[in-house]
């Protein structure tokens, strides 16, 4: 939207993106550690295709998370699948259900939508807490874990290798969120950020306002679902946290922390957050409390996020 | 035939009667006002006709055809479209960005989710020309919420027209306005329905504004149609006077 310096800012996140497993290690991280800031960077920007360029606030995406999550863990443990098929289960069974969820939820506004995401991603975590015998119960599902990819001529050891995962991880990442930008500058996109700036103008120009909030919805939901099936893939296991409302608290405070007005703000707060979770859990076991305090410093003092910041800086 | 026409509309909230079975017709490429004291019940008979709140009771007729249940924004697919007392605009968007929208979805690109070459080009053509007509060519790249108020509407009158719309509704378009806004508006409004033959209802406040604009005048007071007809019969009616100009005099 501003031409040049959105455009370098994208090449300046490749290139850190592009490197991020090297220069992890310098700084006192790991490369798991970057796919999981990879992975929760792709969760929080997801939901912020709703919450920063549709105006609405979701507290339920936990579950489409979490439902790519079993999706796939499923898939691989049950059927056998193979990576990609697993991580496209997930995605399929996810969308789905946000296509229903998104229909029954879509009339309501502001508190009330968010609220109703609430109890039906609730619904999806107790769902996975009780039924032991598929889903593992609150232990999670074990047993299992992601396959070297055959591409026929060469094999990508995603299992044996951090490294290798971390690059399968961004290559989905940037499809995801090139297909991400794509739409939000499209016709389409538009319509979502007119009905963020003024429902009712939208309204009176034409748009039929809850159906394009299903369509947002369902949009931000297949990409949080990737997310998902990535993050089980990551850890090699999933339980019942994946789908719980806490998390879905967690990349709302990521989108906002990092700044929901921008592409790539989601992604810094979850940078930031994943990090300071990384660091502070392995010194104390209040390190919530931690991302709370850096959380209400940033929105106090910074309400348009660390990137907005940082943007206002760069212009001054 | 009509353009648009009301039959017996009424609208209550609660015990206030807004509009009082309200019949009136616009003919095809009419200018016509809609005058009347505050709370006379205009701003709602524009809710009713645009489709924002449902009669009590009446129907709305566009084009011989039944809009009563219709939502808003079917009734501006079939070419109704309205301005609001308060600007409604996309604030954080550039002027052409908020008319963009407009043509985009008037073009029927509002699911399209890329849009390339010749769509492109065609979309950019015309946001230049309607940032020409609507006076805004040297502020297309300026954020809309920061315009002063009449450049404001300018804008959102030429996001209604991106519409292409057969009825154009302008409630109130030069309220809170100096004499030079004012003109300008008036002088926009007047060019859409002398040259490009719009028909446009407006509400408005303004006198000067009404007498010079209005083929015909509509006096609602109270939610009732107090007179109706030419802006000469109008100032000539003692009833208009007693109850309108009169009381506004006081």
């Amino acid at each position: 939207m501003n031409g040049l310096r959105g455009h370098r800012l994208n090449v300046a996140v490749g290139i850190i993106l592009l490197f991020m497993p090297f220069w992890m290690g310098a700084i006192g991280g790991y490369t798991e550690l970057a796919s999981r800031i990879l992975v929760m960077g792709l969760a929080a920007m997801s939901l912020n295709f709703l919450l920063g360029f549709t105006g609405v606030l979701s507290f339920g995406h936990a579950a489409y998370f979490g439902l790519g999550a079993y999706g796939a863990a499923m898939a691989i443990k049950y059927l056998g699948a193979g990576t990609m098929p697993a991580i496209a289960l997930g995605m399929l069974v996810a969308t789905l259900a946000a296509m229903v969820i998104g229909a029954l939820i879509v009339r309501r506004r502001g508190v009330y939508f968010a609220m109703v995401t609430i109890a039906f991603g609730q619904v999806f975590y107790f769902l996975a807490f009780r039924w032991n015998s598929v889903t593992g119960g609150d232990d999670g599902l074990t047993g299992w874990h992601r396959a070297p990819i055959d591409f026929g001529v060469a094999t990508l050891d995603i299992f044996g290798s951090d490294k290798a995962f971390y690059y399968f991880a961004l290559v989905i990442f940037g499809v995801c969120v090139a297909a991400m930008a794509l739409l939000l500058s499209s016709p389409f996109g538009r319509t979502l950020i007119a009905i963020r700036e003024n429902e009712r103008r939208a309204r009176f120009l034409g748009v039929p306002i809850e159906f394009h909030i299903w369509l947002s919805f369902v949009v931000s939901c297949l990409f949080v679902s990737v997310a998902g099936a990535l993050y089980a893939l990551l850890n090699n296991f999933t339980d019942p946290r994946a789908l719980r409302f806490d998390l879905s608290g967690n990349l709302v405070i990521m989108a906002v922390l990092g700044g929901m007005r921008s592409f790539w703000g989601p992604l810094i707060g979850a940078a930031i957050f994943v990090a300071l979770q990384d660091f502070v859990s392995s010194r104390t076991e209040n390190w919530m409390s931690v991302i709370g305090l850096v959380f209400v410093l940033v929105v106090r003092f910074f309400p348009r996020g660390v990137l907005g910041m940082l943007r206002n800086a760069a212009k001054a | 035939m009509s353009l648009l026409q009301v039959e017996g509309a009424s609208k209550r909230f609660g015990s206030l009667v807004a509009i009082d079975d309200v019949s009136m017709t616009v003919g095809p490429g009419e200018l016509r006002a809609i005058i009347g004291p505050n709370g006379a019940g205009k701003t709602t008979f524009f809710n009713l006709v645009s489709g924002l709140v449902a009669p009590t009771s009446g129907a709305i007729l566009f084009e011989g055809r039944d809009v009563t249940a219709l939502a808003p924004e079917k009734r501006v697919a079939l070419g109704m479209a309205r301005t609001f007392q308060i600007t409604e605009v996309f604030p954080e968007l550039s002027v052409a960005d908020n008319i963009r929208v407009a043509v985009e979805i008037a073009a029927g690109y509002r699911l399209t989710p890329w849009l390339g070459g010749a769509g492109r080009a065609g979309v950019d053509a015309k946001v230049s020309e309607l940032l020409r007509v609507g006076g805004l060519a040297d502020k297309g790249g300026v954020r809309v919420g920061a315009l002063s108020h009449g450049d404001q509407r300018a804008a959102e009158i030429m996001m209604s027209l991106a519409l292409r719309p057969r009825l154009l509704m302008l409630d109130e378009p030069t309220a809170g306005m100096g004499d030079q806004e004012t003109y300008e508006i008036a002088r926009l409004v007047r060019r859409l329905h002398r040259r490009a033959g719009l028909t446009i209802m407006l509400i408005e406040h303004d006198m000067r504004v009404v007498f010079n604009l209005a083929d015909r005048i509509m006096v609602l007071a109270e939610g009732r149609v107090l007179a109706e007809g030419t802006p000469q019969e109008i100032s000539e009616s003692d009833k208009v006077q007693a109850a309108y100009l009169g009381k506004a005099a006081a």
